[in-house]
């Protein structure tokens, strides 16, 4: 595969009526990851899947996927396997006629790979998908999205509405396929808890922006919680740049950039590195900083209180 | 086409994963590796997990999983081999025979019985096993008292 982004996009924006979902949103996701598209209600993440989904259009700005490809054209929709919140399908259909249906409707399909996938979970092809469990539902829907074997899968909240065991074999179903035929994966969620297992890349949106990009190892050995005398704060906060600050009268704790080094503070400071819940936690509460490739990933202290 | 009984087999271990430890998810593998060799569960030749089998079972993602491979190789304790999977190399220092490790954990077991019998608790019991091992590592093992 010569593609190496997924999903790029320089300034775009969407608008809704009178409000912005995505408004100057710079995004460069690089092929080959599973991409955690993370952020509060409302941030625009389904805007930015279904952008890239080519379901609607943007207001300013272009897209492209895989390369150079628009999205909503005959080759993007050929090779992007997407699946929408709650994966409505028809509930009155049994899974056989669902397979039926993706199978006249797309032009690459692969039955006997999404027969196995169902078999493997004994789902019942003659059951009516309406009447299937939740975490059986989910699977039909992922099943479908794999059997055209995409090279970019979109999946919006795939989780949300499922409990832990369908959780843990959806994602187990689906990062098998990503095992075996190396697709891309960006997929949106709000159990941050569980992210770190599963992706290795990161993107955070907050009011329609990108506010952290990036591959989560590289993400992780750039931050250190730093703790130490608030007295000194101050002065750490003026040579690093803080993303989360928190003081109380005599022991503060700072969440800096180092840029993958130790932070160089004095010894009465405690650096540790942090996982990425606590990373993506920190960010969400503090809308203003970010974490960006390049010079537009640079934050500076007195940025971070300016919103 | 060459056989290869040991690729057929299926991998002597399974990996789990502690998502409470806050130890990164590569490094616990490692770490799950190197204990199986020293355990003697594990021994070279042997197969490790196929990375699908780690992935299907785990839900992690397949880097991870490479991750993990790619520093057990470093280590050298394990090598790839192509379209076969990744198998034991060789063993991490510190390890000793089986027989002569059962030796040592029976003294081991001795001692823990006579600090019972005198008074210490297991707590009491980790704390000179502590204690005793940072003078052996800074070298005033001669000059206990």
């Amino acid at each position: 595969m010569a593609t190496d982004t997924v999903i790029d996009c320089g300034g775009i924006g969407k608008r809704y009526r009178r409000s912005w979902a995505l408004r100057d949103c710079h995004l460069a996701v690089p092929a080959g990851h599973v991409v955690a598209l993370v952020g509060p209600n409302g941030a625009g993440k389904t805007t930015l899947l279904s952008l890239a989904a080519g379901l609607t259009l943007p207001s300013e700005g272009a897209m492209t996927v895989l390369g150079d490809q628009l999205p909503g054209s005959p080759r993007a929709l050929d090779r992007i396997g997407f699946v929408a919140q709650n994966a409505a399908l028809y509930p009155g259909l049994p899974v056989r006629d669902l397979l039926a249906i993706g199978r006249h409707l797309n032009r690459r399909w692969d039955d006997a790979r999404a027969r196995d996938h169902l078999d493997g979970l004994g789902i019942p092809l003659e059951r009516k998908y309406g009447r299937l469990s939740g975490g059986q539902q989910a699977q039909v829907s992922l099943a479908l999205a794999l059997a055209k074997r995409p090279e970019l899968l979109l999946l919006d909240e795939p989780l949300a509405a499922l409990d832990p065991l369908a959780r843990h074999d959806f994602m187990s179903a689906l990062l098998t396929a990503v095992a075996e035929d190396g697709l891309s994966v960006v997929f949106s969620s709000h159990a941050v808890n569980e992210l770190e297992q599963s992706c290795d890349y990161l993107v955070v949106l907050a009011g329609g922006r990108v506010q952290v990009s990036g591959e989560v190892d590289d993400l992780l050995a750039d931050h250190r919680m730093l703790t130490g005398p608030t007295a000194e704060a101050d002065a750490v906060a003026e040579r690093l740049p803080v993303v989360r600050d928190r003081r109380a009268g005599a022991q503060s704790h700072l969440l800096v950039r180092t840029g993958g080094v130790d932070a160089p503070v004095s010894g009465g400071w405690r650096q540790q590195r942090i996982g990425l819940e606590e990373l993506v936690l920190a960010y969400l509460r503090e809308p203003a900083a970010s974490a960006l490739p390049g010079p537009r990933g640079a934050v500076r202290p007195n940025q971070k209180v300016l919103s | 086409m060459e056989l290869d009984k040991s690729a057929d087999r299926p991998s002597p271990i399974e990996f789990r994963l502690d998502p409470a430890s806050g130890v990164p998810t590569y490094l616990q593998l490692v770490q799950q590796v190197e204990q199986a060799l020293r355990m003697g569960w594990l021994a070279e030749g042997d197969r490790l997990p196929r990375v699908r089998e780690v992935v299907a079972g785990l839900a992690i993602n397949p880097n991870t999983v490479l991750k993990a491979y790619r520093e057990l190789e470093h280590r050298g304790l394990a090598a790839g081999r192509r379209g076969q999977g990744t198998f034991v190399r060789g063993m991490p220092a510190g390890v000793v025979p089986l027989r002569e490790r059962a030796a040592l954990r029976r003294g081991l077991l001795d001692w823990m019985r006579s600090a019972r019998a005198a008074g210490l608790d297991e707590g009491g019991m980790v704390a000179v096993f502590e204690d005793a091992l940072r003078d052996l590592r800074e070298g005033r093992d001669g000059v206990v008292a």
